[in-house]
């Protein structure tokens, strides 16, 4: 494989999947909070949170980017705080440009897991904790699994958008070989120099290869899910 | 034993009940919407009354007074709901051991005898999609009793069902009812199931108890017959099986006298319960001859109550059972019944069920 591709593309793919399984991995648990307390708990703020979960799904993606920098970047406030306090820093490295990753990919997890909690009988979790079960054992024996499908899809969708995110992730952490550019980064960079067409064909091959099995994956898992539930 | 006092106001509708349900199987009757899922709720925590206090078992659920109130899962009660609500991803097996996971530490019944008694053995395998209505609903049943409850509450449990598959889960209920001793709240509004079933009777109309006490009583209460429906008014009485006659006869001991039944299938000794319709008791100035019906009783009148435009019934006692007649006000003129008169009480039909009327009649 490493002599079809050239040392550099495949770095370009080794990080966008890194860059991308990190992205989902890391916001996860919030996605699946999220999207619980945006299904069943009715609170003040409960619109502001849905629009703010949904803002990078209809922002520009430079816009987004730009503000990540502000934030996040080395002069940013919680940049800052996290680059002192932590070690953590974001700006202009991979660590950034999973995170514009997962911030562009999370209004399509938390949709998908939010339909999914919707579609769970809260019957079904009153007949649970009727049963001794407290709040927190009802979600982890009888709302997670019957979710559990619903999280999946989540995850194969963000990750196949974080594989994807292109103008937040270049705009807040630029195009750094080996650091900051991933595969459509990487696809872009190709296409600016000339002779670069070949490279850039065999990265879009690989982006649609990955895409359609991130897509098969998430079929095959929920089908089996559904025979497992409605099965004998 | 469950103690319970509650108000509770919604829009258009105020729910102020209290009652006692001690052991046996108290059903909770009366129409739909007249807040009986309400008080079902209010006992299992999944509903926050007013105002308002509920004990179980010597432990108080919920006292608005004290502001306490105790979350459904640390209530240790079992709830049988109208669906049977069992988890799709787990087995039936895993189903029936949910809440007995939660109550570790307690000392249950045995998982093989409440498979056994509710004759679910071959299904423990299965998922829920993959059983019948009837099924899912015995299921239903076990799973709640594994999870050793203080007291078995049930919405309706069979009005999802069809008649076979009620036939099929009632004799359950009465095994439950005689041989686990736990304490059973049951909401219906079919007069049938609480007449076979009910050992104490709450009549809940608009929100309140117009009635509440021994099940044989209440049944043969004419101001109850109303709300009952009065094809379905009638009395329950306790029976024991005496003796199997050679012609196929089954001779009944009662208070009120000998009854005699084609075969029941019961040892002698055998505690049962009848139902007597008033619709199918005829009343006799004298010990009626050249008829063939065979079960006469002995009766005196306690009381008359006109009902309807030509009705009237008759309460009757006979031995300490109470009896109920319905017949027309023409006949009732016409026999010059009056209280305290001695009759003869033809009985048309009876039916037949397992159990007794109540729980201390039991020896």
């Amino acid at each position: 494989m490493t002599d079809w591709l050239t040392p550099a593309e495949w770095q370009a793919v080794r990080l966008s999947v890194k860059v991308s399984l990190w992205a989902v991995a890391a916001s996860l648990p919030l996605g699946v909070l999220v999207a619980y307390a945006l299904a069943r708990w009715r609170f003040p703020g409960h619109g502001l949170l849905n629009g703010l979960v949904h803002l990078p799904l209809v922002l520009p993606p430079v816009v987004t980017g730009y503000l990540l920098l502000l934030t996040f970047g080395r002069r940013g406030t919680v940049g800052q705080f996290l680059d002192q306090w932590f070690g953590i820093t974001f700006a202009f490295r991979w660590t950034g440009a999973a995170l514009a990753a997962a911030i562009m990919a999370f209004p399509l997890m938390v949709r998908a897991i939010r339909l999914a909690i919707e579609a769970v009988d809260p019957k079904l979790e009153q007949a649970a904790s009727t049963l001794g079960a407290s709040r927190v054992w009802v979600f982890l024996t009888v709302t997670l699994p019957l979710i559990l499908p619903g999280i999946l899809a989540g995850m194969v969708l963000a990750f196949a958008k974080a594989m994807g995110e292109f103008g937040a992730t270049i705009t807040f952490v630029s195009n750094i070989p080996g650091q900051t550019q991933t595969l459509p980064s990487a696809i872009y960079a190709f296409l600016q120099v000339p002779g670069g067409e070949g490279a850039a064909a065999r990265l879009v091959m690989i982006a649609i290869v990955i895409a359609m099995a991130a897509l098969f994956l998430s079929e095959w898992i929920a089908r089996a899910v559904a025979r497992r539930i409605g099965g004998g | 034993m469950l103690s319970l006092a509650i108000r509770h106001r919604f829009a258009g509708f105020t729910l102020d009940a209290a009652f006692d349900a001690p052991a046996g199987l108290t059903a909770l009757f009366g129409q739909s919407g007249s807040g009986k899922t309400t008080i079902i709720n209010a006992v299992a925590g999944l509903m926050r009354p007013d105002q308002g206090r509920i004990e179980a078992g010597g432990l108080v659920l919920s006292d608005s007074t004290t502001g306490r109130f105790l979350p459904p899962h640390r209530r240790s009660l079992g709830y049988v709901f109208q669906e049977a609500r069992l988890f799709p991803h787990l087995t039936v097996r895993q189903n029936l051991l949910y809440g007995r996971w939660f109550a570790r530490g307690r000392q249950g019944a045995e998982m093989a005898r409440i498979v056994e008694m509710l004759g679910i053995g071959p299904l423990l395998l299965r998922r829920p999609g993959a059983l019948s209505g009837g099924e899912r609903q015995r299921v239903a049943l076990g799973r709640a009793i594994l999870s050793n409850p203080r007291i078995l509450l049930m919405d309706e449990p069979l009005a999802a069902l069809d008649e076979a598959r009620k036939a099929e889960i009632l004799p359950y209920l009465e095994r439950l009812r005689d041989e686990t001793g736990l304490p059973i709240l049951y909401v219906s509004h079919s007069p049938a199931e609480v007449a076979r079933l009910a050992t104490t009777v709450v009549l809940i109309d608009a929100g309140r108890v117009t009635a509440a006490g021994p099940a044989g009583a209440i049944l043969s209460d004419p101001a109850t017959a109303p709300l009952l429906g009065l094809r379905e008014a009638g009395a329950i009485i306790s029976a024991r099986v005496e003796a199997q006659e050679g012609d196929g006869l089954t001779r009944l001991g009662t208070a009120a006298g000998p009854v005699w039944l084609p075969q029941v299938d019961a040892a002698p000794g055998t505690a049962l319960r009848l139902r007597i319709l008033a619709q199918d008791v005829m009343l006799a100035r004298t010990r009626p001859e050249g008829i063939s019906a065979l079960n006469v009783l002995a009766v005196t009148i306690r009381d008359l109550t006109p009902i309807g435009d030509s009705g009237m019934l008759v309460r009757l006692e006979a031995g300490g059972e109470a009896l109920l007649a319905r017949i027309t006000r023409r006949s009732a003129t016409a026999l010059g019944l009056a209280p305290g008169q001695s009759l003869y009480a033809v009985l048309k039909a009876v039916s037949v069920a397992p159990g007794s009327v109540g729980i201390g009649s039991v020896s």
